[in-house]
């Protein structure tokens, strides 16, 4: 079960391997997570981040392997995951999502559908699943990372942030559909992060660390908001990038 | 059958039941035959997450209620819904006042014996579970008959088992005579926690009621500064005003306030009015029952003021030879930083033989914090280490954040506890968000 602050004890965690989900786990199971089930593409990355969730407390984790390009599976996957855990689940992160070089592949039907599948359509199949799941118990969280890219789609990255602003849209949906269940969705949106997914990207400004995103989501989760920025000054800025006329906007984020 | 969402008196980790409101006793046992899994409820004064079960059935006891006929000697057998504020309207008047009452009569009878309730006269007359005589007792196995004499394992189990061995219909007790409706108090200020502590050690015995509101955000040589007020029931010469029932409060906070109105500035400033308000000494002061037991009561939904995020309880009792463990803990919660209100220290008598009771001889100290700042969660696990290095526990009814780690050493009986809940329930439908969170007969 979920205590006072929003720390809970049995955690799926979708899109386990990827660098702001292993930081999150962590954050985690210094609290009270003692059981962890990790799922995502590269079984010797989430046998690492099982072993990491053991260092920092997780008693029991487990581990699962699936394709977020395989829609019709997510079901399963999700599925899956609850019976590893085996009793009831409080938060499930998904963390599912790829960054490309947008040029490379903007003319490429296949490409530019993966980009959808993979940071859209199989999250929100999961989230069917999911939803189900939990308003059966009563209870429990969903933590969706979005990003501060899906306030504003750009010419740049418009497969991602547009596939982004899609779930986080969608998400907001999800989370009123879910006032009186028991159970509620927070969306986090970090700004730039270091880490694996974004190596050899230019930094934008309010770059922060995955520890630092980590800790913003802890508060976040105490504090019950929809939505957690990382770093909370996001917040404000998004208020600027929402209002900016659209020329300023797309020169601003030409890089 | 309706579903509803579900929270403690802290307002934090709500979840979803199907909720039942059985009338007799054979509607319990209706009830539970049909349902996979659940939990009684009264009135929700647990500040965590006791009285609910997402996914699972609750059993709300309010309408199993009803007050017997109170015997000369003050017996009374009382439907488990009734309310504490219920029961003193019908028994004050006849001059009979609850044997143990905590801090709010908004609590049912069912409820009491399942937190096994205390109150200022714990150092004297111990916890509410002392003065049961009998229970009837619906387990998933069927409704039986308990007391001290008959089956008296499952009664001590039953006292302070936060209803994990089955929902409880009816409770006698045994009354105090009262003569008047007003207690005589002592007040007196502290300038700090020494002072106190040394005041109640030394004066508390002649005295039946004793509790101090210690300020937790005072620093420096004022740290722990003190208010201790003491009395004894009135007898019929020092008062005016005779056998007066509780009235019904007159405020209320209709809404929830802004999560942060309450922060470190509104109760450092709260707890500095609270003090100097405080007569520095006054004897024999008559104060009626409401104010000196209740005064929580007088604002209805007062939880509301702690807004969206809601506040946690964090009630520790430490042996009475780990007095420093209280300093250490006011200390560590000054120099945190983190904002708490008043709070309550008080010394405990001796135990009872509830397996899961809280009280233990020595001293405990509630302390009401508000969900938000960020230091919060570490600061009370640091508690909990300092608690159980001195041998001590935490309070069940308050809690809503311990880790379940920590629940065996804190309460040594849980196996013996385990073996009786396993003897009447034995496929485990008797849980609670509680239970699950703390691992409590998984």
């Amino acid at each position: 079960m979920e205590n006072a602050f929003g720390q809970p004890q049995n955690v799926i965690v979708l899109g386990g391997s990827s660098d702001i989900a292993r930081a999150i786990t962590k954050k985690l199971c210094t609290a009270r997570t003692h059981t962890v089930v990790l799922a995502g593409r590269n079984q010797q990355l989430l046998d690492e981040s099982a072993k990491e969730a053991q260092e920092y407390g997780a008693t029991k984790t487990d581990t699962l392997l699936f394709q977020a390009e395989e829609v019709a599976k997510a079901g399963e996957v999700v599925t899956a995951a609850f019976d590893k855990v085996g009793e009831n689940v409080d938060l499930v992160i998904i963390a599912v999502g790829m960054l490309c070089n947008q040029r490379e592949i903007e003319n490429d039907p296949l490409g530019s559908a993966r980009m959808a599948n993979v940071n859209y359509t199989w999250p929100v199949a999961a989230l069917g699943e999911i939803r189900r799941r939990l308003v059966a118990q009563g209870s429990g969280r969903i933590l969706v990372i979005s990003s501060v890219a899906s306030v504003r789609v750009y010419r740049d990255a418009y497969l991602y942030s547009g596939a982004k602003a899609g779930l986080d849209r969608l998400c907001q949906g999800v989370a009123e559909s879910l006032k009186g269940t028991g159970v509620t969705l927070q969306l986090l949106r970090p700004g730039f992060v270091r880490s694996k997914m974004t190596t050899g990207q230019k930094e934008a400004p309010f770059t922060t660390g995955v520890n630092e995103v980590a800790e913003n989501t802890m508060r976040g989760l105490a504090s019950g908001d929809l939505v957690i920025w990382s770093p909370p000054i996001l917040k404000y800025v998004a208020v600027a990038m929402r209002l900016m006329p659209n020329q300023v906007w797309h020169k601003l984020m030409k890089r | 059958m309706s579903k509803e969402t579900l929270y403690g008196w802290g307002r934090t980790s709500p979840s979803v039941s199907d909720v039942v409101s059985p009338a007799t006793e054979l509607e319990v046992i209706k009830d539970m035959s049909t349902a996979k899994r659940y939990i009684a409820r009264g009135l929700g004064r647990s500040y965590g997450d006791a009285a609910q079960l997402g996914g699972g059935t609750v059993i709300d006891n309010r309408d199993l209620d009803g007050v017997g006929v109170i015997s000369n000697d003050g017996v009374v057998t009382v439907g488990a819904g009734t309310s504490i504020d219920e029961l003193l309207s019908f028994s004050i008047p006849q001059g009979w006042f609850v044997p143990v009452t905590p801090g709010t009569r908004q609590v049912t009878l069912g409820g009491a014996v399942a937190a096994d309730v205390h109150g200022k006269n714990h150092h004297v007359d111990g916890s509410f579970g002392n003065h049961v005589l009998e229970m009837r007792l619906v387990t998933p196995k069927g409704a039986v008959t308990i007391s001290p004499n008959n089956d008296a394992e499952l009664f001590w189990a039953t006292i302070g088992g936060m209803g994990l061995t089955g929902v409880i219909t009816t409770v006698t007790v045994k009354m105090l005579k009262i003569e008047s409706s007003q207690v005589l108090v002592d007040t007196e200020r502290f300038a700090n926690l020494d002072a106190v502590m040394a005041a109640m050690q030394s004066g508390d015995d002649a005295y039946k009621y004793s509790v101090a509101w210690v300020d937790c955000m005072s620093k420096g040589s004022s740290m722990g500064r003190a208010i201790l007020t003491r009395g004894d029931h009135a007898a019929k010469d020092d008062s005016t005003k005779r056998l007066e029932g509780p009235k019904p409060a007159k405020l209320f906070v209709p809404f929830n306030a802004p999560s942060g109105l309450l922060n470190t500035f509104t109760i450092k400033a709260f707890n500095e009015l609270w003090f100097r308000a405080a007569p520095k000494k006054k004897v024999g002061q008559p104060q009626s029952l409401s104010a000196f037991f209740h005064p929580l009561d007088g604002v209805r939904d007062w939880n509301r003021l702690y807004g969206k995020r809601g506040f946690v309880q964090y009630q520790f009792a430490v042996p009475e030879s780990a007095g420093e463990t209280v300093t250490k803990a006011i200390e560590r919660l000054s120099s945190s930083g983190v904002p708490s209100f008043l709070a309550v220290l008080k010394r405990f008598g001796a135990s009872n033989e509830g397996m899961l009771s809280f009280p233990m001889p020595g001293w405990t100290l509630a302390l009401d914090l508000p969900v938000g700042p960020s230091a919060l969660p570490q600061v009370l696990d640091d508690l909990d280490e300092m608690v159980l290095g001195a041998g001590g526990r935490i309070y069940f009814a308050k809690d809503a954040r311990l880790s379940h780690e920590k629940v065996r050493a804190m309460y040594p009986r849980l196996d013996e506890f385990l073996n009786v809940k396993n003897r009447v329930d034995p496929e485990g439908r008797l849980i609670s968000d509680l239970s699950r969170r703390l691992h409590i007969g998984r």
